[in-house]
């Protein structure tokens, strides 16, 4: 369930629109993020749900699933965001699913980040045969649906965690950013700076992460943001389905739950709101953030 | 042209290769076979009929040949159109189960493909004109397009279906009304349709209009726009060449879409209780029916290369460059 903003992303770096901060000094750059309302906004939202992810579970205790309080109680002074019609609190449920959340972004956006950069360098800089294989496995992966493949992966684990879950979502949702990535590789891998490095005899994953890499490396910055919200909404669906955590409750899992024990008929709102709420402006924002980045890096964008 | 559409078949070729073993491997791989499960089912007393019913499903499910073997008879009935036999609805074939629900899958799927991407392309373009109609889009497009498809489905189901009651939120028919090509039949068929399609097209439309509203922005900072705009053209003669150029963009990024969007539907389905592909797969997974799954999974796969290759060849057809370059590089 990544989307089409991030497509529109690798589409610009596949055809070579896309900005590189790597000249310019970062002291620059600063000054013109701290000046981006979107970044700002967006970061602000961010930070205070991580925050909340963080420090909230702590303040709840560990037992988010436990039966504290009367069956089916809104919102009240005592259970911020009620209770389900087990009498479970969704406050509590809700800030152990914020940390679930960010856990998942992070190991599925960073698994992908790192499968798709590898792949990508790879082809890019290698060309030739390595090239071609590659090129093919990409759109292989690509083709396939990737909330399919998991549903399968998912459903033969018996016991599931949150770790898992990242991978699996990182091994399915690599091949747009080994493609985009391997675009700019190419273009990148012709130029005097390049050739001189390799004439120097240095070993090429050397000339990858010292030439090429920083050079790419907002565009790289801003991938992992879009892996990382896309991972969440992945991660959601198959929670959704009853493939998440087989321990522990996710936001997704909430929504599992509140659909499964009709809270829509029983209008129990405060059980199935908070939840896709947190999921979007958690995704949302990071992609706010993204445009915003785009602007700081891109110095035609600015003026506009 | 030929060898951009050869290749392309190539790919098309390999990653249905690819699905068919992966999804051989899934009732071989899986924890706990099915046959046990039937057993389980069953219940028979004593070791010798438990025995004979084993045997008898192993050659039903045709798990009783090496795996080689197994592996042949895969394709060769795969090409006969034999999915094998459910386990949840044993004796019903697999592929029988799959045609009832397709069509829904479908009727949700087609109409908010089509007209999310149409609609979503022509307000993106239009919302880069204007700096404050950028403004006030663009948030709203992340954030419908952070949602995930589930959630504003459950929430359109609450809000217009429960609290106001303007929509059934469950089927694809209400149990009352039978089936058959009357009005009645027809407006409650819409009725039960309405709200799945508004949330996955409400979902899609979001991100074709960022991605548009992006491109745009990138194509009228490009040179040739600027460039136009300097011989004195009209700013609606440089839109046009704008947009024609963003347009391409957008419909790779349409194919590389539909696996998501198809998982979108599938979630949506499922919170609607909508009868297609969607509630087959958390019915298959709910009693264990691999073969389900794994049809199921077939199905969409087909369905994805099919969706993909006639995107491939549209692209070819609207954009000229692929035509030239092929041809070059041929010569």
């Amino acid at each position: 369930m990544s989307d089409s903003a991030i497509e529109a992303r690798s589409a610009q770096a596949e055809t070579g629109l896309s900005g590189g901060a790597g000249s310019r000094r970062w002291g620059e750059t600063l000054h013109f993020a701290v000046r981006n309302p979107k970044l700002l906004a967006g970061a602000a939202v961010v930070l205070g749900l991580l925050l909340l992810g963080l420090v909230g579970p702590m303040a709840v205790g560990d037992e988010p699933n436990a039966y504290v309080g009367p069956q089916s109680a809104p919102p009240s002074g005592e259970y911020w965001l009620g209770t389900t019609s087990f009498g479970q609190d969704v406050w509590a449920q809700f800030v152990h699913g914020v940390r679930a959340t960010f856990l998942v972004g992070l190991v599925g956006g960073g698994m992908a980040a790192l499968v798709g950069m590898v792949v990508g360098f790879t082809a890019g800089y290698r060309g030739g045969l390595v090239d071609e294989v590659l090129n093919m496995i990409t759109n292989i992966v690509l083709v396939l649906p990737a909330l399919v493949v998991l549903i399968i992966a998912a459903a033969y684990l018996e016991a599931r965690g949150i770790w898992l879950q990242g991978f699996f979502i990182g091994l399915t949702s690599w091949p747009w950013v080994a493609r985009a990535v391997r675009a700019q590789t190419l273009s990148l891998a012709t130029r005097d700076f390049v050739d001189l490095a390799r004439m120097s005899g240095r070993r090429s994953y050397k000339i990858i992460f010292r030439e090429i890499a920083p050079n790419m490396s907002s565009y790289l910055f801003m991938t992992f943001i879009l892996l990382f919200g896309g991972a969440i909404l992945i991660a959601a669906g198959l929670d959704f389905i009853g493939l998440g955590p087989t321990e522990g409750v996710s936001l997704g899992l909430m929504m599992h739950s509140a659909v499964s024990w009709s809270a829509l008929s029983g209008g129990l709102w405060w059980w199935f709101v908070p939840p896709g709420l947190g999921i979007t402006a958690i995704v949302g924002s990071l992609y706010i953030m993204n445009v915003g980045l785009d602007e700081v890096f891109n110095p035609r964008l600015r003026e506009l | 042209m030929r060898r951009y559409l050869a290749r392309k078949i190539l790919i098309y070729a390999l990653t249905f290769v690819a699905a068919v073993s992966i999804n051989w491997l899934i009732p071989r791989l899986m924890p706990g076979d099915p046959v046990r499960t039937m057993l389980g089912r069953g219940s028979a007393g004593d070791p010798e009929t438990m025995q004979q019913m084993r045997d008898y499903y192993e050659s039903v499910f045709g798990l009783d040949e090496p795996a080689w073997q197994q592996y042949i008879n895969f394709w060769t009935s795969l090409f006969q159109g034999d999915l094998g036999i459910s386990v949840w609805l044993f004796p019903r074939p697999v592929s029988e189960i799959l045609l009832a629900a397709v069509p829904y899958t479908l009727a949700l799927l087609l109409p908010s493909i089509l007209l999310s991407w149409i609609a979503g392309n022509r307000f993106g373009a239009f919302a880069a004109r204007s700096k404050w109609l950028d403004n006030t889009v663009l948030p709203l497009g992340y954030i419908l397009t952070a949602t995930p498809y589930m959630w504003l489905g459950i929430l359109l189901a609450w809000g217009l279906g429960v609290v106001a009651g303007w929509f059934p939120t469950a089927g694809a028919y209400g149990f009352g009304t039978i089936p058959g090509w009357n009005w009645t039949f027809i407006w409650d068929l819409f009725l039960h349709w309405f709200l799945p399609f508004a949330s996955l097209f409400l979902v899609a439309f979001g991100g074709w209009a960022i991605g548009m509203r992006n491109l745009i922005i990138y194509e009228l900072e490009a040179e040739y726009s600027t460039y136009l705009e300097a011989l004195g053209a009209p700013r609606k003669l440089v839109r046009r060449y704008a947009f024609r150029n963003a347009v391409l963009p957008q419909m790779t990024g349409l194919a590389v879409q539909l696996g998501t969007i198809v998982a979108g539907a599938l979630l949506t389905e499922i919170v609607f209780g909508y009868p297609g592909l969607g509630n087959l797969i958390l019915q298959a997974l709910n009693n264990r029916d691999f073969f389900l799954l794994q049809g199921a999974f077939l199905f969409i796969v087909i369905g994805v290369l099919i969706a993909n290759f006639i995107v491939d060849v549209i692209y070819v057809l609207v954009d000229p460059r692929t035509r030239t370059q092929m041809q070059g590089s041929a010569a």
